[in-house]
């Protein structure tokens, strides 16, 4: 049986979804989707150049029919530009499935989870269809579920620091509590944060990062993919209890 | 106002609008005259006027005014 997830009624196979930031070039960037198997890519809304109208774009290379394009608002410190970017966003993409985060301070991207909520609001009742960036706070949340949040997506550790999952309680905790779909977004460093995002019980993982900057990306795209599959499947599978001591794995009786 | 600042420009009215932060003279017309003729295909692009959105389907009967903001935008690369 095929593992599958949904997010606001679209299904998708593949649980990882990868950024299209920070690459060499659009080529890299494509084969590096094409080798984690993700479905779904966030990108950004930014000005076009409009001194070289013809400069390659990403939608070139990566084609929005194949593969789910979610606009971010990363960059955006208040909920009023997330909002309107996502507007943007929906107007040039025609979806509402899209990725919000309100950012708090430069220095560590955190989210401000006040002007967070306000957005999800907002674009809850604008019908939009918000993934929600946040804190690994269960309460937090709750509180964005019930403003709309389609998908909650919270931090491992601050973007793009490759620190991992510091505390695995709370993502433990806010899928317990979830009835959406939990994330993990930020922080995934190398392949086994991923697969302890997937063994925790999230639903996904979002990288950037770990992939644009790992010294091959199109290998560490593959890596990636490898590592949410074998989580997950760890997850399914039920792990073993923890012992404080050995327990022999070979038979005691017959020895000679 | 916007009959005044109106200057003639080789047999074309001339306005200036304010195009993705910079200041701009433009060719009097609609917002999808103007799309084209930067060279940028439609498809591609969402368009804010005075901070409010237009949709694509009225690029073409949305005329240009005096002293426009406007934000043209499309996706790019991003992460997290």
């Amino acid at each position: 049986m095929t593992d599958t997830w949904s997010v606001a009624g679209r299904t998708f196979t593949s649980r990882l979804i990868v950024g299209t930031g920070k690459y060499k070039d659009f080529e890299q960037n494509a084969a590096a989707v094409a080798a984690s198997g993700a479905q779904i890519v966030t990108v950004a809304v930014r000005r076009v150049n409009v001194s070289d109208p013809n400069a390659p774009m990403l939608t070139d290379y990566i084609d929005p029919k194949k593969i789910t394009y979610l606009p971010n608002t990363a960059g955006c410190f208040n909920a009023d530009d997330a909002i309107r970017t996502l507007r943007l966003a929906r107007e040039a993409g025609g979806w509402d499935l899209v990725k919000l985060e309100v950012l708090g301070e430069a220095k560590t991207l955190y989210p401000n989870m006040r002007e967070t909520l306000e957005a999800t609001e907002v674009l809850a009742k604008e019908g939009f269809l918000p993934m929600v960036y946040c804190v690994d706070d269960p309460i937090a949340a709750k509180q964005l579920e019930d403003a709309g949040a389609v998908a909650i997506m919270p931090l491992g550790a601050p973007i793009g620091s490759g620190l991992g999952i510091q505390n695995r309680v709370t993502i433990r905790l806010i899928v317990e509590g979830a009835s959406v779909p939990v994330l993990v977004d930020a922080g995934v460093g190398t392949a086994s944060d991923a697969a302890v995002a997937m063994e925790l019980g999230c639903d996904g993982v979002l990288m950037n990062t770990a992939i644009a900057e790992a010294k091959d990306p199109i290998r560490m795209a593959r890596a990636m993919k490898l590592a949410v599959e074998a989580g997950r499947d760890a997850y399914l599978a039920g792990r073993m209890g923890l012992r404080k001591y050995a327990d022999p794995s070979s038979p005691l009786a017959g020895l000679i | 106002m916007g009959c005044l600042a109106k200057a003639k420009q080789g047999g074309y009215a001339v306005i200036s609008v304010i195009l993705n932060g910079e200041a701009r003279q433009v060719r009097e017309g609609s917002i999808a005259d103007l799309v084209a003729s930067l060279g940028l295909d439609v498809k591609k692009v969402a368009v804010e006027r005075n901070r409010a959105i237009v949709p694509r389907s009225t690029l073409a009967d949305v005329a240009l005014a005096e002293g426009d903001a406007l934000e043209i935008v499309h996706f790019v690369g991003g992460g997290c």
